[in-house]
């Protein structure tokens, strides 16, 4: 489509820019706030929105932890960071593992109540954690799963959205594509290997992207079945570094906790949309 | 080695339920080693079902197939030694040419230089050496045709199976295609079973053809001899562009009643009844004084001939002439006979021929 209306054009940048003010000036804030002392920012009404001299101490302080200015004891955010990675990986590949093969086992064998297993995984849409997070949280805990990666992690895993995905690619597959791999006297799982896996590998890259997002961000949980501090995420992390009451909290610190923990996200979607997109291009007829 | 045998073939979609559907009616045919076969029939005739059943993508419900003098009713795609090329070529979208020519072999568990012989022998048969490291995207519909039948070659089958695999290539392409599937055959030597539904491509390229209506058999035998005696008012409208003029009339004594005019009847027709009378375009000749007056409607150019579509009282005809002397214009009439030896006739309840 060809248009040349300069109106138009001017509007639509217009409205794209004041988007990304209302997303970046936030981020910059945190930014700025991250690389000032913490006296700065209290002392200083309104706040500098110029870059400060304490960047290094402030992200050193947030990392490693320890003794603020104000005599508090600050917890180091470097495990809480480890803790999320992994929580948030295991949670991406564990999801797409079982829907790739859920919805494997849904679309290509026939087997008795095919129809009533997909629809009973259809539903669990609407079943979320927050909706069954009490009965949840006795199983983790009768299992002996409290302050364990598996607690964080295996109820996190199932997922209808991702299986109702690939069921919904697997459809589009061509019958002949199985057939003829019949024929080469490919077995299910060498179809699934060879031929499946490599097919969906840009629906598993836009899945897994939105997956580890879900994973970091995962809040409510972690909070309600983690004691340990050491199993803390940093998305907890940051909230117990914002002391209520009398304590003075340590802005500089916790902004800078907020951009570290930022950057694995925004990594993994940069560096996998490049990847997905690359995809789209080749599979372009 | 790669004769096939079918026996009293049936299939049934949803046997034992009050939906079954039958779609194929005890097909009976023998396959000689080595012969190129070609079915050929309207859509939903049952063609691919049975190409699909001797492949062994669909169950057998009735009767038996053999390959090779072995039944292979309940054997695996893959175990019944036999290769397919499908109307959509199915080629492994990711892969290269010869990663998807190789597939089958690698499962096979063929030692890799094997692997790289057979699919090198098989891509300059088909001239595909210089396109080995693409992918099927990146190739032409002709071409991915082409891969499609490599990947058959390669596994050195004893039946190959070809469903539908020019349909989807424009009309020069599926001319030349057809050329190279004969020596193809002529050079491999292969027992091939084609499914068409252009009577064309099955004329061109059948040693013995089978033709298929309503999941039954209607005629098997060489292209001449179904063009020349079709044993059925199906087969004779069927095969043969454009097909036969079939006139429906009646038999009283030895005369037949057709189109305001009365021809003698052979001996060996009934005496009584209605019967159905085919005349091949190309068989209908102008006379001076003919059998029926034709009223010109059309005349279409195809350059070598001329199709000129008319009426003759009720009945509607098509002739068939050289287009060296003039052109007919609409409106005109023409007298036209026929020889008695090219006259078909045939029962018109039951369909089939009654004159040899």
């Amino acid at each position: 489509m060809v248009e040349n209306r300069p109106a138009a054009t001017v509007l639509a940048h217009l409205t794209l820019i004041l988007g990304v003010l209302i997303i970046g000036f936030p981020v910059y804030l945190t930014f700025v706030a991250s690389t000032q002392t913490a006296e700065q920012i209290v002392q200083n009404v309104p706040m500098s929105l110029l870059p400060g001299d304490n960047m290094i101490e402030s992200y050193k302080l947030a990392l490693m932890g320890g003794k603020t200015t104000y005599g508090g004891n600050l917890p180091p955010a470097a495990p809480m960071l480890w803790v999320s990675t992994v929580t948030a990986l295991v949670i991406a590949v564990g999801k797409i593992v079982i829907s790739l093969l859920s919805a494997f086992a849904v679309v290509y064998f026939r087997f008795p109540g095919r129809s009533v297993v997909f629809w009973m995984i259809f539903v669990t849409l609407m079943l979320p954690v927050e909706v069954r997070i009490l009965p949840t949280y006795k199983v983790v805990s009768d299992l002996g799963m409290l302050n364990t990666y598996a607690g964080l992690t295996i109820p996190l895993i199932a997922s209808a959205t991702a299986t109702f995905l690939f069921r919904q690619f697997f459809l589009t597959v061509p019958d002949e594509l199985v057939e003829a791999a019949r024929i080469d006297g490919a077995g299910p799982l060498r179809f699934f290997k060879d031929v499946l896996l490599p097919l969906s590998s840009t629906s598993i890259a836009a899945l897994f992207v939105i997956q580890f997002i879900y994973g970091w961000n995962q809040y409510l949980w972690p909070l309600l079945m983690t004691t340990d501090e050491s199993m803390y995420p940093v998305v907890m992390g940051i909230k117990r570094m914002i002391s209520g009451g009398d304590a003075a909290t340590e802005w500089n610190s916790v902004m800078a906790t907020a951009m570290l923990a930022m950057i694995p996200p925004a990594l993994v979607v940069i560096l996998m949309q490049r990847w997905f997109v690359k995809g789209l291009v080749d599979s372009e007829k | 080695m790669g004769a096939i045998s079918l026996r009293n073939v049936e299939k049934t979609y949803a046997p034992g339920t009050g939906a079954a559907v039958k779609v194929i009616h005890g097909v009976n045919a023998e396959i000689v080693d080595g012969e190129f076969i070609v079915i050929v029939g309207p859509s939903g005739c049952g063609k691919s079902t049975l190409l699909r059943m001797v492949a062994g993508l669909e169950e057998i419900t009735g009767g038996e197939i053999a390959i090779g003098g072995r039944v292979v009713n309940k054997l695996e795609p893959s175990e019944r030694d036999i290769a397919m090329v499908f109307q959509n070529y199915a080629l492994y979208p990711h892969m290269s040419v010869f990663d998807n020519m190789a597939y089958g072999l690698k499962i096979a568990k063929l030692p890799a230089e094997q692997i790289r012989a057979r699919v090198d022998k098989a891509a300059k048969i088909l001239e595909l050496s210089a396109l080995l490291e693409r992918k099927p995207r990146q190739l032409s519909g002709g071409q991915r045709q082409r891969v499609a039948m490599g990947r058959a070659i390669v596994r050195q089958p004893q039946v190959f199976l070809f469903d539908e695999p020019l349909s989807n290539l424009d009309a020069k392409l599926r001319a030349q295609t057809r050329i190279e599937i004969r020596k193809l055959h002529a050079e491999l030597g292969v027992t091939s079973l084609f499914v068409t539904h252009d009577q064309v491509e099955a004329m061109t390229l059948a040693q013995r053809m089978i033709v298929m209506n309503a999941g039954v058999m209607e005629q098997v035998g060489a292209p001449e001899e179904v063009y020349a005696t079709p044993a059925s008012i199906f087969v004779a409208g069927f095969i043969g562009s454009p097909p036969m003029n079939l006139l429906a009339g009646r038999a009283e004594g030895n005369l037949f009643h057709v189109g305001g005019s009365v021809l003698a009847l052979p001996q060996s027709a009934p005496r009584d009844g209605p019967l159905t009378l085919g005349v091949r375009p190309e068989h209908l000749a102008f006379a001076a004084n003919g059998l029926w007056t034709l009223r010109v409607d059309l005349v279409e150019m195809l350059g070598a001939e001329r199709l000129i579509y008319g009426r003759a009282g009720e009945a509607a005809l098509v002739v068939r002439t050289e287009s060296t002397s003039a052109a007919p214009t609409a409106a005109q009439l023409l007298h036209l006979s026929v020889e008695a030896r090219h006259l078909h006739w045939f029962d018109a309840s039951s369909g089939r021929r009654v004159t040899p």
